[in-house]
């Protein structure tokens, strides 16, 4: 994308003129005792991607489905282009919602099912056909127009499902768990076509995914959610690079989590104390830590170099042993352990198709990370 | 997800379920009723099931009526799962679309056609009509309800299961008696029970097929019925609806106790 | 083993032969034959003993007499065309009682919904005759329904509703409410509660969801509730003969009384052939909709 030239870079949330799209003001929800979005604020701009990701229970299906009309919150406000939605029934809604099965009417054909909301809208028939087959055209199903749901295979359901809840051009498409029913291969290349097709037609896609690879891929920005609450909203490489706390630097790929006593260094650095007699790890704090303060260092296995030397040009070194290594073609993992006990895992990129010598089970090795590799949580 | 009970769905449940069970509530009340007359309530009175009780020729037909049921529907039952395990199991041999043809007819076939072929065919072989004639045609049409049950159970019964008992060593009888059987015993018993039912409630094949000495209670019934409502068949009714539905009422319950053990030593399993 | 196979499979092969198929070649046989003053009561009759020319004689016996007497003697066809009006009439009924049953069913509380199956299934498990007896102190003139409308004012002389074909049709609904109600019941509650927020999510109120969504897909359940019902109505002998009255013309009371009160079997006989005719067409349509069904289930 547009990395190089930043002006472009289409970043709303930054800029303060920018109007939100939907607003989520304080917004609570309760099934009996059971809180499921518990005092939530949170705002999506006008052509975002926008991921809801965490576990299952997390409350990210309950937002959707507050989204879409299904369910009313019980207290705070929910608005989509400034109005409060909460009276609002789902069929009086442009927002339209591509459902974890599908939910195709398998009564109907493709073609049908494409038509089913242009149909309630009273729109005349030929402007019907013609958005009908504009829709086949944008998820390449022309083919396919006439059969029925279960004559088709997975990946094409998917498509009818996404080219049905686009048809009505809605301000707002939800989409959960879109790709959760496709074999891996699938999916990923559906990833690619989902952005696609959200950027040629420009259209909000809010996402709920319980898979981080699949949040990180297609979305401008990503919520992680644990229990009812947003713990951090970010862009992908925010949420990777700088999580704000353990549970988003865990629940986001592998991390290695140490944690020690904060000592203040020179230059705004701190020292983390983590085991008797082991070097302290010289790390750059994002916000300024008290001395003695208990802290996480989070660092993730790539960020760490595996070599018979020390590597001198970055500000940490330790000894570790080869517990077990995982080979996966591209790359491979080392599960280390440090003289204090401490299991690391670090990760190369096997560059080598052959390399001279590998490195195998107990083998002494030193592991090397700069100061700005890891972060330092506090919580 | 979000079922709720709107006042279209209270009401649709309401209503239907009043009609199906407030004919056989006035049936009950009515046969506690101290007048003859069975439309009129004239005080609380159990005299109807005294008389019942002393009528002869109602407890030699119950007599025949549970003697004809016990030996079909046990008869229902071993031929029916034999035709249930043909069906699903035996493959293909010759006639195999006759036989199941011959087992879902009779299912639709109308009682009269039914009762009035097998008592042509009892004078065409000279047979004497009476309990042991009843006994042969409640069986061959209740036979084909049993297998239908117990065949849809075998339908979706996991065959490895038959073809592992037979990789460890097992002949394929011993397969059936100590795999298959066991598995599908719960729809021979209900196959058993239909069969029972159908045994007990049936009047018109009965009627084709008993001689003047034997005489089964829905017969009986009928024929008082024609002449007019009774209290005493009123009274017979309610003893016939309380038996059923106690039998029902246990059946489900003890299926629903089972289910919920089951789910705890799952869930106990997972735990330990 | 080869002798047990041929044991398990001859063993119900033979019953059925003996016992359902050779008795119905017999009733053709006497449908074909001609009505005697005899014991039985129908010639020819056959006789083995006289060899291949008895038996070629016997053929030579055979005629459609009985059947060109139903279609000149009224009752016969009037009786026809009558239980398939009736039967149908009745079963159309039934549908519009049990269909909001069975959707109220499949919308309760998945709690509620095992003892509603229960409370479905236990009338099937009661008497048939008990139950249709059941209405007869209900319908007839000083019955319940005419104290409770007059009680009420509605009217002013009790209506006649016993041994009509009114009564036949309540006894009808009643009685095979239940095969109406479980077929229907099965194929809403395999529905998909997302199909229904799907097509609400793309604009429908909810009476426009129910006629796009939920009942065409109902449709299977319906059609298989509506031959359960039809297909048992249309030979039905006990409910007209408690309930109907003398003008109430269904052929299984007419094969009844033909055999028992006429002892006119050659006829008897013939009537049990056409309506068995008459049932394949209604037979051949429900497998054809059950298989279909099952296909696309997978």
């Amino acid at each position: 994308m547009a990395q190089s030239k930043p002006q472009n870079v289409f970043a709303p949330w930054n800029d303060p003129q920018e109007k939100p799209l939907i607003r989520f003001q304080n917004v609570t929800k309760r099934f009996g005792t059971f809180t499921a979005i518990d005092n939530l604020t949170l705002d999506i701009y006008r052509r975002e991607f926008f991921a809801l990701l965490g576990p299952s229970g997390c409350g990210k299906t309950t937002m959707m489905r507050m989204l879409a009309g299904f369910e009313t919150p019980t207290e705070g406000t929910i608005l989509i282009d400034g109005v409060d939605v909460g009276p609002i029934p789902p069929n009086k809604r442009a927002v339209n919602m591509m459902f974890q099965s599908y939910a195709l009417f398998p009564h109907l054909t493709v073609e049908d099912n494409i038509a089913f909301g242009l149909r309630r809208d009273k729109t005349d028939r030929s402007s019907i056909a013609d958005r009908v087959s504009e829709m086949l055209r944008l998820t390449r199903l022309e083919k396919f127009a006439k059969r029925k749901p279960h004559q088709i295979s997975g990946g094409q359901r998917q498509r009818v499902a996404l080219a049905r809840s686009l048809a009505k051009a809605p301000k707002l498409l939800l989409l959960d768990e879109p790709l959760g029913a496709l074999d891996r291969k699938l999916r990923e290349q559906t990833q690619f076509e989902l952005m696609d097709i959200q950027e040629k037609t420009g259209t909000t896609f809010v996402i709920v995914t319980h898979d981080q690879e699949e949040a990180m891929t297609v979305a401008s920005r990503v919520a992680v959610m644990d229990h009812g609450k947003v713990i951090q909203v970010d862009t992908p490489a925010g949420i990777y690079e700088t999580p704000n706390s353990v549970y988003v630097a865990d629940f986001i790929g592998d991390v290695n989590i140490i944690r020690g006593k904060a000592h203040p260094a020179d230059g705004g650095l701190i020292r983390i104390h983590y085991a008797e007699g082991a070097e302290p790890i010289l790390a750059t704090p994002t916000q300024p830590v008290a001395a003695g303060q208990d802290v996480a260092f989070a660092i993730r296995p790539e960020k760490i170099v595996v070599a018979w030397e020390p590597d001198h040009s970055r500000a940490n070194h330790a000894r570790g042993k080869i517990i077990d290594i995982a080979y996966l073609g591209n790359i491979s993992t080392y599960h280390l352990e440090l003289p204090s006990g401490q299991k690391v895992s670090a990760q190369m990129t096997n560059a080598r198709r052959l390399a001279r010598r590998d490195f195998t089970w107990d083998d002494e090795v030193w592991l090397s990370w700069s100061d700005t590799a890891g972060v330092v949580l506090q919580d | 997800m979000n079922r709720r009970l709107t006042w279209f769905n209270a009401t649709s449940l309401t209503l239907g379920f009043a009609f199906l069970y407030l004919p056989m509530l006035i049936l009950i009340i009515f046969s506690f009723n101290e007048s003859k007359l069975v439309t009129v309530w004239a005080g609380f009175s159990p005299k109807w099931y005294g008389e019942l009780l002393r009528n002869e020729q109602f407890l030699d037909a119950a007599w025949v009526t549970l003697k004809v049921a016990a030996l079909s529907s046990t008869l229902a039952t071993v031929l029916g799962t034999m035709a249930a395990y043909v069906l699903v199991r035996a493959g293909r041999f010759p006639g195999r679309t006759l036989f199941s043809g011959m087992i879902y007819a009779p299912l639709v076939m109308p009682e009269v056609i039914t009762g009035l072929s097998l008592l042509l065919l009892f004078i065409a072989i000279g047979l004497d009509r009476g309990v042991f004639t009843i006994v042969l045609a409640h069986t061959t049409f209740a036979m084909c309800y049993v297998s239908v049950v117990v065949s849809s159970r075998l339908m979706t019964f996991d065959r490895s299961l038959e073809e592992a008992a037979l990789d460890l060593g097992c002949t394929p009888f011993e397969a059936f008696r100590l795999v298959t059987l066991p598995i599908i015993t719960p729809a021979v018993i209900s196959g058993w029970l239909l069969a029972f039912t159908l045994s007990l409630d049936d009047l018109v094949i009965a009627s084709f097929a008993s001689g003047p000495s034997s005489t089964t209670l829905p017969i009986k019934i009928f024929s008082a019925v024609r002449l007019g409502v009774s209290p005493e068949i009123n009274a017979l009714s309610t003893i016939m609806i309380g038996i059923v539905a106690v039998g029902v009422i246990t059946a489900s319950l003890v299926s629903k106790r089972a289910i919920q053990r089951q789910r705890r030593e799952e869930v106990e399993g997972v735990r330990a | 083993m080869n002798l047990r196979r041929v044991t398990l499979i001859a063993l119900p092969y033979l019953w059925l032969l003996g016992f359902f198929l050779v008795p119905f070649l017999i009733v053709l046989k006497i449908a074909l034959s001609d009505t005697a003053v005899a014991i039985p009561p129908y010639t020819p009759t056959l006789d083995l003993s006289g060899g291949w020319a008895a038996i070629r004689d016997f053929f030579g016996q055979l005629d459609f007499e009985n059947f060109t007497w139903l279609t000149e003697d009224e009752l016969y066809w009037k009786s026809y065309l009558s239980s398939v009006r009736i039967a149908a009439i009745s079963t159309f009924i039934t549908l519009l009682v049990g269909y909001p049953i069975a959707y109220a069913m499949a919308q309760s509380p998945d709690e509620w919904r095992p003892t509603l199956m229960m409370l479905v299934i236990l009338p099937f498990w009661t008497s048939f005759l008990i139950r249709v007896y059941a209405w007869i102190g209900i319908l007839s003139n000083e019955g319940f329904l005419n104290q409770f409308l007059l009680w009420t004012g509605l009217i002013d002389t009790p209506l006649t509703i016993m041994n009509t074909t009114t009564a036949v049709y309540v006894g009808i609904v009643y009685t095979y409410l239940p095969f109406m109600i479980l077929p229907i019941y099965a194929a809403l509650e395999k529905l998909d509660g997302s199909l229904i927020e799907a097509a609400e999510d793309l604009g429908c109120s909810r009476l426009s969801a129910f006629w796009l969504v939920t009942l065409p897909l109902s449709r299977p359940g319906v059609i298989a509730g509506c031959f359960l019902v039809f297909i048992p109505a249309l030979g039905e002998f006990v409910i007209p003969s408690l309930l109907g009255g003398s003008q109430t013309l269904m052929i299984g009371k007419v094969l009844w009384e033909e055999f028992f009160s006429n002892r006119d079997w050659p006829v008897a006989s013939a009537v049990a052939v056409v309506l068995l005719l008459l049932l394949i067409i209604p037979i051949v349509l429900f497998q054809k909709n059950q298989q279909r069904q099952q296909e696309a289930e997978q």
